[in-house]
């Protein structure tokens, strides 16, 4: 009910300033977590088509969550744009976002929004096995996740047990597997001297570098290195199919409430979600797309045929997963 | 306490005045922030945060890495402000210029480019077939550091041995010591300011540090402080360890303190100072550029060229974006160099001359700032800054003021170490021939600053340049500068693109320091 009632609202809004407003240069005003290099273009195109400008504060999505927070409903943003589905909850959880239309929300799967229809996602990221192939074989690579905990992956293996996808990714774990089964992998993962690294880049180039041989990083990161280096070491592929090792995680947009230019602002979500963008995040930033009808980046297996079947709204329990990471020090 | 009072009372002028209240609303502000944001802890959870194992271990690894970074850092510093000050080695300032660089390649910078040049997929593996293990951990992190912060040191040493009276010296020799015995008992111990600023400018980065430690996957500290906001967008505990992390500066500024009482390093004697002595070096020559040549082929030649090497190998970017990232870089920095040298003026200036005890305390204040670790002083300032101040919630002034504010401990070791230097008895003649004290000041002891200042000046601007946090959520919408698309790109794994902007921030910042040090290479006026 508020949800229609919102959109309501925004219909009439937009309807309004549609009517009244043409005059106006239109602004919208947007916290980037993504960073310029993945969203300019496509902000760009959007500013030439609608005639919205557009301004981006680009910054690390985590400080952006933390200072939208400080700045309550005193910030000039209309959207914030985020890496990951934790920070977008960050933001939620202190009321911030508002309530999408449902004309937004019902152009994605339900997988790709949030339960309270507070965000949408814009496109996906999968969790991926990336390994050496010079020193592993098809044979000796893990058909699960779970797998990696074993004796012959002994000091091979890296993570990033301060990623946000990779957070997200354990708390998908305990909702596939209960917090047991979990708290019992980290252990043992550990006890196989499993390697931590700040984040999926240096996980990607710890392979080519011999460091490790294995890891668990988000699977766009090995096609950056190879525009810039075709012959670069490193390959990956997804576990086995079902199993709690694959996951498509999320980058996100809300819209706050207390956005003053809310007609544009979502303009600009139902530009993200158009088949132009969707076709741009494809092919230039090589992530899932999160309309229907779209292929999958650079020749990898459609996501539902490979990914557990699970509710985003599941992983948002990211406090547990901290908790769990911190008693195990890995945080 | 009465007596800071009782001394406050004094009718004080505004320049004093103005830059001390400036400086204590900026650095008690982000202090008041943080307890109000620890205070809204839950004590159970707070307490087992606080007081868990873990953060034992990350106080010994901060103290290992710190107590590494110094001692790498002073076995660079030393022989090289010795060799480019007070030796016949060619090519002086040159090598001066290299002893500074290093401060232009952001800490993570330098990190990647170890990490990319060792390693079995290596730069130096891949051109010249020299496979050593990938660096990282403990050596990893003390290294990069190291190479990014000796200059702090470098230049602070640099200052004190070119103001230094040679006559001490030469007194020295002549009642019979040698070279090691002058060195040891006669310059050493006059160097002991300019040793304790770096030394604390490098021991406060070395606490505050993220980028290096996390991309070395060695844990320190501010590396859990960033993970508490990074992973779990959590303000109160994070403001909890960033008070932890304050506390422990306390203990460093403390220690310093003791270590300056009672200095008096100033010349009594009257006339103009001798010209200082160089010594020839006779069969150490080899070794001595070899030594020079090395420090600056690892601290600037390595991550130079690996970053040149990243950027051909990708298509050039936008030539007008990477004017507009400079411009934005240098509107905000240059002004904030400036307002942070402004203001440690006159904070050095009571720190040095002021005859009380809690008044010279004041000078400590100024080191908070810097130890405050840069995301909750941002933060701070926009908790502030909405609620009294907002029209200049994210305009380019606040910007500034932020740098200056955050950065000002960076100037106040220079012109300190240059204060000591500079006899009070020609400003109190000044005085005496009924100059007013500002005047007398600006007329006997502000040109004996000028070196002190001009580095400080550079630092600051070094530092601005390579900022992010504080440029991420303060800067006006839209303002992108040149660290900001390199952490931007980088964070994307794209390093070619990121490269030219990497590359600028050297360029600009090695012009600008090679034209403060042209100036400050000019013979002092006496």
């Amino acid at each position: 009910m508020p949800r229609t009632y919102a959109s309501a609202v925004a219909i009439l809004l937009a309807l309004c300033i549609g009517a009244c407003g043409e005059s106006e240069p239109q602004t919208v005003v947007i916290y980037s977590g993504r960073s310029e290099s993945l969203a300019g273009p496509i902000l760009e195109r959007f500013q030439a088509q609608t005639g919205i400008a557009v301004e981006v504060r680009y910054g690390n999505t985590a400080q952006l969550a933390v200072a939208l927070s400080e700045e309550g409903i005193q910030t000039e943003a209309d959207l914030f744009w985020a890496q990951d589905a934790g920070a977008l909850g960050a933001v939620q959880e202190e009321g911030l976002p508002a309530t999408l239309p449902d004309s937004l929300l019902d152009r994605v799967p339900e997988y790709f929004r949030n339960g309270s229809g507070t965000w949408v996602a814009t496109s996906g990221r999968a969790r991926v096995l990336a390994y050496s192939p010079e020193r592993t074989t098809a044979e000796t690579r893990p058909a699960s996740i779970f797998d990696l905990a074993q004796e012959p992956y002994a000091g091979r293996v890296g993570w990033a047990p301060a990623n946000g996808s990779f957070q997200a990714h354990v708390t998908a774990l305990r909702t596939i597997a209960g917090d047991e089964a979990t708290q019992n992998w980290l252990r043992t993962m550990q006890e196989n001297g499993t390697k931590n690294y700040s984040n999926n880049r240096t996980i990607v180039q710890a392979i080519a570098d011999g460091e490790i041989d294995l890891g668990l990083p988000n699977h766009y990161y090995l096609y950056r290195f190879l525009s810039e280096d075709p012959d670069f070491p490193v390959e990956q592929q997804f576990f086995a199919a079902g199993d709690a090792g694959n996951l498509i995680n999320v980058a996100g947009i809300a819209m706050l409430a207390s956005s003053t230019r809310q007609t544009a602002a979502l303009k600009l979500i139902d530009f993200l979600l158009s088949e132009e963008a969707q076709q741009y995040f494809v092919q230039e930033t090589y992530e899932y797309a999160v309309i229907e009808g779209i292929e999958s980046p650079a020749g990898l297996p459609v996501a539902n045929q490979v990914v557990p079947d699970i509710d985003l709204d599941a992983l948002s329990d990211l406090d547990g997963t901290l908790d769990m990471l911190r008693e195990g020090g890995l945080l | 306490m009465t007596r800071v009072l009782a001394y406050l009372r004094r009718p004080w002028s505004w320049y004093v005045l103005a830059p001390i209240l400036l400086v204590g609303v900026g650095v008690i502000v982000p202090v008041i922030y943080l307890v109000l944001r620890a205070f809204e802890a839950d004590a159970n959870t707070l307490g087992d945060l606080v007081f868990r194992t873990r953060n034992l271990h990350l106080f010994v690894n901060t103290l290992l890495l710190a107590a590494g970074v110094l001692a790498l850092g002073s076995a660079i510093a030393f022989p090289m402000a010795w060799l480019t000050t007070r030796t016949h080695t060619r090519f002086r300032r040159v090598f001066t210029l290299f002893g500074v660089l290093p401060l232009a390649i952001p800490g993570y910078i330098m990190a990647y480019v170890l990490l990319a040049t060792t390693g079995s997929y290596g730069t130096l593996a891949r051109l010249f077939g020299i496979e050593i293990p990938r660096i990282g951990g403990y050596a990893g992190a003390v290294l990069a550091l190291t190479l990014a912060t000796f200059p702090y040191l470098f230049l602070n040493l640099r200052t004190a041995l070119l103001g230094l009276d040679p006559a001490l010296e030469e007194t020295a020799r002549s009642l019979g010591s040698g070279t090691r015995r002058v060195l040891l008992r006669v310059i050493a111990p006059q160097l002991r300011p300019a040793f304790s600023a770096g030394a604390l400018l490098v021991g406060l980065h070395v606490l505050g540090d993220f980028g290096v430690v996390s991309l070395m996957r060695f844990e320190t500290f501010s590396y859990a402080l960033y993970l508490q906001y990074a992973a779990s967008y959590d303000r109160v505990y994070a403001a909890c360890l960033a008070l932890m992390l304050l506390a422990l500066t306390g203990i460093a500024l403390l220690l310093e303190a003791r270590l300056l009482r009672g200095l008096l390093l100033h010349r009594t004697g009257s006339g103009p100072p001798r010209r200082i002595r160089r010594t020839s070096l006779g069969a150490w020559k080899g070794p001595a550029y070899l030594f020079l040549l090395g420090t600056a082929t690892l601290s600037v030649g390595i991550p130079a060229t690996t970053v040149a090497y990243w950027m051909f190998r990708t298509e050039p970017g936008s030539l007008a974006d990477l004017a507009q990232a400079l411009w934005a870089s240098l509107s905000a920095s240059a002004p904030a160099a400036l307002l942070a040298t402004a203001l440690a003026l006159p904070i050095a200036y009571l720190g040095v001359r002021s005859p009380s005890r809690p008044v010279r305390a004041l000078e400590r204040v100024a080191w908070f700032g810097y130890a405050t670790p840069p995301l909750a002083f941002a933060l701070a300032l926009i908790f502030f800054s909405l609620r009294s101040i907002p029209w200049a919630y994210q305009t380019l002034g606040l910007l500034i003021v932020a740098y200056g504010l955050h950065f000002m401990a960076e100037a106040v070791g220079p012109i300190r170490s240059a204060l000591y230097q500079a006899p009070p008895s020609m400003e109190e003649a000044a005085r005496t021939l009924g100059r007013s004290p500002l005047r007398a000041f600006l007329e006997a002891t502000f040109p004996l600053l000028r070196r002190g200042l001009l580095v400080g000046v550079a630092f600051v601007f070094l530092s601005a340049m390579k900022e992010l946090p504080i440029t991420f959520l303060l800067s006006p919408i839209g303002f992108q500068t040149l660290a900001v698309n390199v952490w931007g790109h980088t964070n994307e794994a794209l390093f070619g693109a990121a490269a030219p902007y990497a590359l600028t921030i050297m360029l600009i910042s090695s012009l600008f320091v090679g034209l403060l040090l042209m100036q400050s290479g000019r013979p002092m006026r006496s």
